[in-house]
């Protein structure tokens, strides 16, 4: 095993795993992680942590793990290259790993610009590739790139961000072949509304023999009503929600009641998908959503 | 090059009242700027902009020229990037820490701030790197015109 985490360990038992994602809290104590977060405790193998997600500053990411895995809900700690460079993010990783984070998801971060201090500096002393591989160095070379050593050696679970789309001529995997030769364990996608691209997305994957080296887990979400849709439409890079699907929330006497139900259909429809090891449950400040849609129907992992 | 910029801060008060006109000049073209477009103008000014100053200060075009306030000594020339400085690491001698052949940018700094006649150094604020590579001349005329438009 590469790491200490349940994740990995379901992954490969292959069983169909549940991942959730949470955003630090605008708030200094632990009691305010736990009020926002502890609701997903028991409900899902692993919680993604948000780095300074929208590019906005919110408690930062790994004391918001290391308090999440203190309370026994595994995390997932995200790392961007927007907001440190590679010393202090290797520095992390090290201190993330004796805190009790058994998984990253190496990502570059949303542009400064879009959020609340666009004339701030974005570091970007390296990119997403970079980080994957200076943390697998670390994790299985056990060294820094300098080649000082770390004894011992994170034991980190190495993930990265994905987007289904449909695969038409000319598709290729070279993105995803160069990120799993960087080091990548998992991936784990945008938002999937849309299960006929993701269906033939899958099996495109599967037969590029992609499925095999990495797992996939396949980013979905309760949806909170039908503007919400019609915003993720328009406004989230690689995602298509179906007009189908918004017409069904804007039909429905409860729209959010109706947009768990999408979430959780979709996440049944998954599981029979070839290739997919599970479902990742994202909706902004909705922890308590993804809760209930896990709850009220009943979905383990 | 650094003999010009030494030169530019021993003139630094020669320099800053020869900016105080040049200011005024482009305030009275601003309409002749917004008829032309003022993002139509960025390169060509940027360029001349990148030319002239790059040779009097060593500019290394932040786009928020701090010039006046720090004696017309660029503090983008030093190698920490401290916009209030000096940093601990000015050697006894006066020269950079981590460039030892040259004189602190700061330590140029006050020098040009005594020729301009003490009192024009200030707390800078944290840099807008929305600005960089663009032209600072243009910048502060989209101010003015902004300003005029009140």
């Amino acid at each position: 095993m590469k790491s200490p985490g349940q994740l990995e360990a379901r992954l490969a038992a292959g069983d169909f795993v549940i991942t959730a994602e949470t955003t630090p809290p605008d708030a200094a104590t632990r009691d305010a992680v736990m009020e926002r977060t502890g609701c997903l405790k028991g409900l899902v193998d692993a919680v993604n942590v948000t780095d300074g997600a929208g590019a906005r500053t919110h408690m930062s990411a790994l004391p918001c793990a290391a308090i999440l895995a203190a309370n026994g809900i595994e995390p997932v700690l995200q790392f961007t290259v927007r907001d440190r460079n590679r010393l202090a993010i290797q520095g992390d990783m090290i201190g993330a790993a004796a805190l009790g984070v058994p998984s990253i998801l190496c990502l570059h971060g949303d542009s400064i610009t879009k959020g609340d201090q666009p004339d701030a500096k974005a570091v970007e002393d390296t990119d997403s590739r970079g980080l994957i591989s200076m943390a697998r160095q670390l994790r299985d070379e056990g060294c820094l790139p300098s080649g000082r050593a770390i004894d011992p050696s994170p034991g980190l679970l190495i993930g990265a961000a994905d987007t289904p789309r449909d695969p038409g001529a000319g598709f290729n995997t070279d993105d995803l072949d160069a990120k799993i030769a960087a080091g990548v364990d998992f991936f784990q996608t945008q938002f999937a509304y849309d299960i006929g691209v993701l269906r033939r997305y899958m099996a495109a994957l599967d037969d590029h023999g992609i499925t095999r080296k990495a797992r996939f887990i396949v980013g979905v979400g309760p949806i909170m009503s039908a503007r919400s849709a019609r915003w993720m439409d328009a406004n989230l890079f690689g995602v298509h929600v179906p007009d189908h699907v918004i017409r069904r929330i804007e039909g429905a006497t409860d729209e959010k009641e109706e947009g768990r139900k999408v979430c959780a259909e979709l996440v049944e429809q998954f599981r029979e998908i070839k290739g997919i090891a599970g479902a990742h449950l994202m909706a902004p400040r909705g922890e308590k959503a993804i809760a209930r849609t896990l709850t009220d129907y009943r979905i383990r992992g | 090059m650094r003999s010009m910029r030494d030169w530019s801060v021993r003139h630094a008060h020669r320099l800053a009242r020869l900016y105080v006109v040049f200011e005024h000049l482009i305030v009275a073209i601003e309409p002749l700027a917004r008829l032309i477009g003022h993002e139509r103008l960025e390169r060509p000014v940027a360029g001349v902009e990148r030319m002239i100053k790059g040779t009097l200060f060593d500019c290394r075009m932040c786009g928020a020229c701090v010039l006046s306030s720090t004696g017309m000594s660029c503090p983008r020339n030093c190698p920490k990037n401290v916009l209030n400085g000096p940093c601990g690491g000015v050697r006894a001698d006066g020269t950079c820490e981590v460039l030892p052949g040259m004189i602190c940018v700061w330590v140029k700094a006050v020098e040009g701030d005594r020729n301009m006649g003490g009192g024009t150094i200030g707390l800078l604020p944290a840099s807008d790197h929305r600005l960089f590579q663009r032209s600072s001349w243009l910048r502060i005329l989209r101010q003015r015109s902004k300003e005029s438009a009140r």
